[in-house]
């Protein structure tokens, strides 16, 4: 791809806490549709954006049951962008921290998610045309 | 020149730091580099007519693009004829073309 490019996003917040994280997967959608090579350094919470073990729940208060509820799951995301990437011919590299992982225990992940340090940050932002750290408040 | 990308996701009545950023993003442009501001999340909530709402219409009057996430926008029911002179709103999209044209990019 002529114009094609390479990302690089650091994302801290942990799922289900802030609004950032929902514009920081929009983020990495748009670049995963255009088949940019994108690479994700998750750091602290964010290391459990892409964890197996999340599961969506029913809503009492309001109701609904599991289905009807339809929780959306931030692993989920992780999934999508990296088929949506492969789809149209880029790629994403998730790198987890590995000391925030072992701190918070979030080592299982869905596939595509591959342990690693700051270095590989600094590795990830060296090669790419571009970084953005959507840091914590 | 460089071309700086400056992201702004909070509502200055929740962080007192909204303001500053503004100062850095009027700095950047007073030196002579074109400035983009780009509004989201709650940080879009100023680019109505309110009292938090002058250093941003003075920003765009002067030499900073000032654009809005239209879907933050529209999250919050905010129409596009009730923006601020100057404020334009504009897709996500476009923080990538700028990511991607190689320009300086702060989050806040």
């Amino acid at each position: 791809m002529k114009d094609k490019k390479t990302l690089t996003f650091m994302l801290m917040d942990a799922p289900f806490e802030n609004a950032r994280t929902t514009t920081a997967m929009r983020l990495i959608d748009i670049a995963a549709r255009r088949g940019y090579d994108i690479n994700v350094f998750a750091y602290e919470g964010a290391v459990y954006l892409p964890f197996a073990a999340q599961k969506q729940h029913a809503n009492a208060v309001h109701g609904h049951d599991v289905v009807q509820e339809d929780h959306p799951l931030p692993r989920e995301w992780v999934e999508a962008v990296v088929q949506e990437a492969a789809k149209n011919g880029g790629r994403v590299d998730w790198v987890n921290c590995g000391l925030c992982v072992d701190e918070r225990g979030a080592v299982d992940t869905v596939a595509g998610v591959r342990r690693g340090s700051p270095a590989d940050f600094w590795k990830m932002a060296t090669s790419s045309d571009n970084t953005l750290v959507i840091a914590t408040k | 020149m460089t071309d700086y990308l400056m992201i702004e996701s909070r509502d200055p009545f929740d962080s007192g730091d909204v303001a500053n950023f503004l100062v850095l993003a009027e700095g950047l442009s007073k030196a002579g580099n074109r400035v983009t501001l780009f509004l989201v999340q709650n940080g879009v909530l100023p680019a109505r007519h309110g009292v938090r709402s002058a250093q941003l219409a003075a920003l765009a009057g002067n030499g900073v693009e000032v654009l809005a996430d239209s879907f933050s926008l529209q999250e919050r029911g905010i129409s596009a004829n009730r923006l601020l002179p100057g404020v334009k709103a504009a897709p996500l999209e476009t923080v990538v073309d700028r990511l991607a044209g190689g320009c300086k990019a702060l989050w806040h």
